[in-house]
């Protein structure tokens, strides 16, 4: 059991920079971006490939994001530019990424052009490099010993990859947060929330919308980049249905936490992606369900985390009603004896 | 300040629809000018309006800003010169964001957007400021949402944000029309004060006759596309409606026939 969260936690957060991603197209510029099955594998194929080129990780996933924010902004070209509507220019830019990303992957050998997947078990990655540095702190020791004498069997390998990608991730929702708050940043939640008003303000809101795309997309395939080191492959149908995963990390987190300010959203959104990940595990020890049942159990915490806000704020406002009629009737009350 | 020479729109050429929207418009307005404008339903001023900011571009016909031709200059690029104020209440502010974003945004019309804070310490300041000659506590509310304001205080808001930055031009459409008569009077005593405040070249629709004849120091009625009278500063001191209705029979022929004209007398 312990494993199995640990576990989610670990794919969660890296999962969660995807889910910043969505959060971009689909909260901040209001745009049902679909680009996103296609371009988190693109970052996967990437730095796959580079690694297995012998590149350094770092500059793979470098190359991975960057990979990301081409296939965004060409989404986004294709909207503001050749005018299709926004649903379609996602889903043309999903399917012509599978042909890519098999292209991209298809570089590491010379027998094909195309290659379905790509194995990473004994190649470096940023995980693998960063480890080394941590296991000399021997922090993993010190945290493991602690569950074991809490009565824990199963310890996990290491804490690093949590460590490390908490760092990250939060990093980058600092960044965000602040980047929203600039005068681009304003001028592209405008872009979302009024086109009319912001173009009336000297704002170009095609180069707006293609910035949004690519942003976006950039943050999803670095959390490609990552997962595919992290799982260590990469593979052409790791992405099917991941829009739907990055939404429902989107929703969830809102729904727990609110969404006030910037800040407190894209926490939402971090620990929405965990929380995902976590009810996800937990579903699958459920000995009836299995594997298979994933998308499936995906959609249902979807369905739920969209209809428990709405069903929340029926039952305040049942209640309030409920209990100003309440007063009235108290007050009436002591009215009619005081006459009395 | 702006000059328009030979304008002309057709919207749906050689179809039954066809109609002709502008029909040669020649339109110069000088440095502080404010031209009201009036007209039945259809008779070409939001084209008009629509032509000077840029969001339709003329079949024929030449648009000067302060000298420079800018026919074929997109809306944003031209939005640096001028300000917009739209007859929805909503059209003009960005509902999820705060009042001090909205202002940002619009402060920075006409200057590049960096990657610089849009509301740091010296520029809230800025706002309280601009916000407090509104006289509606708005600058209590900065980090209010501005979905959550009503219509008069969003139409407000648009105003100032049109015309703090001091745009060469000033567009406002029908931007009373939609809202409740004192609302109305307030928007337009604030148009008053603001316009007078900056000598803002302003060009003004409504459909509210007397509005027409209290502000500005010109007026043109247009119908059908063209504009068929033109009141000059030192007539319009004097002008009354009934004036205006009786020059538009004699003008067309017929008489001026508009509910929304009518009520508003």
């Amino acid at each position: 059991m312990f494993t199995a969260i640990f576990g989610s936690v670990e794919q969660g957060i890296i999962y969660a920079i995807m889910a910043l991603g969505v959060y971009i197209t689909f909260r901040v510029l209001d745009f049902p971006d679909l680009t996103v099955d296609g371009s988190f594998v693109t970052g996967a194929a990437t730095a796959a490939t580079m690694i297995t080129l012998g590149y350094n990780p770092i500059i793979s996933t470098i190359c991975a994001a960057l990979a990301g924010f081409a296939a965004g902004s060409i989404t986004g070209l294709l909207h503001t530019k050749a005018k299709i509507n926004s649903l379609l220019s996602g889903i043309l830019m999903m399917i012509a990424l599978y042909s890519i990303n098999l292209r991209i992957m298809g570089l590491t050998i010379d027998t094909a052009v195309g290659r379905p997947n790509i194995p990473l078990a004994n190649s470096d990655s940023l995980f693998t490099a960063f480890s080394e540095f941590w296991g000399k702190l021997g922090i993993d020791k010190a945290f493991n010993g602690m569950l074991s004498n809490m009565g824990v069997e199963h310890v996990p390998n290491t804490w690093g990859t949590v460590f490390i990608m908490f760092i990250l991730t939060f990093a980058i929702k600092f960044v965000l947060d602040w980047f929203l708050k600039t005068e681009i940043g304003l001028a592209i939640r405008a872009t979302g929330d009024n086109g009319k008003m912001i173009r009336s303000f000297s704002a170009n809101t095609d180069t707006l919308t293609i910035l949004g795309l690519g942003l976006s997309n950039g943050l999803v395939a670095l959390s490609g980049a990552l997962i595919a080191q992290y799982g260590k492959f990469a593979d052409v149908g790791m992405g099917i249905g991941m829009i739907v995963i990055g939404l429902a990390s989107v929703i969830i987190g809102e729904a727990i936490f609110g969404t006030k300010t910037i800040a407190r959203t894209t926490f939402a959104v971090i620990f929405g992606a965990i929380i995902y990940r976590i009810v996800l595990a937990l579903a699958l020890q459920v000995e009836f369900l299995d594997t298979g049942d994933m998308k499936l159990i995906t959609a249902v915490i979807v369905v739920i985390a969209l209809v428990i806000p709405t069903l929340r704020a029926k039952q305040k406002e049942k209640s309030r009603i409920a209990k100003r009629r309440a007063e009235h009737a108290r007050a009436v009350k002591q009215e009619g004896k005081r006459s009395a | 300040m702006l000059k328009l020479e030979g304008i002309n729109k057709i919207f749906n050429e050689a179809t039954p629809d066809e109609k002709i929207a502008l029909d040669n418009i020649h339109l110069e307005l000088k440095t502080g000018d404010f031209v009201t404008v009036i007209g039945s339903n259809g008779a070409g001023k939001s084209t008009m309006m629509n032509m000077i900011s840029g969001a339709l571009t003329p079949d024929l016909g030449k648009i000067e800003i302060n000298g420079k031709d800018v026919t074929r200059l997109p809306e944003h690029k031209r939005s640096h010169f001028i300000g917009r104020v739209f007859q929805d209440p909503m059209a003009g502010t960005a509902p999820t964001m705060t009042i001090e974003e909205n202002l940002a945004i619009a402060y920075s019309r006409n200057q590049k957007r960096t990657l610089r804070i849009g509301v740091d310490k010296k520029r809230r300041e800025f706002f309280k400021e601009s916000l407090e000659t509104l006289h509606l506590n708005l600058e209590n509310r900065l980090n209010a949402k501005v979905g959550l304001l009503s219509g008069g205080e969003r139409q407000a808001l648009s105003l100032l944000m049109a015309t703090f930055t001091k745009p060469n031009i000033l567009l406002l459409d029908e931007h009373t029309a939609a809202l409740d008569p004192s609302r109305a009077e307030l928007i337009t005593n604030l148009t008053k004060q603001l316009v007078e405040k900056d000598k803002l070249t302003t060009l003004m629709v409504t459909h509210n006759m007397q509005q027409a004849i209290d502000l500005g120091n010109r007026l043109i009625m247009m119908d059908k596309g063209q504009i068929i009278l033109e009141v000059e500063p030192s007539l319009k001191k004097d002008l009354q409606i009934d004036d205006l209705m009786l020059q538009f029979q004699h003008i067309r022929g017929e008489k001026m026939v508009s509910d929304r004209t009518l009520l508003s007398v």
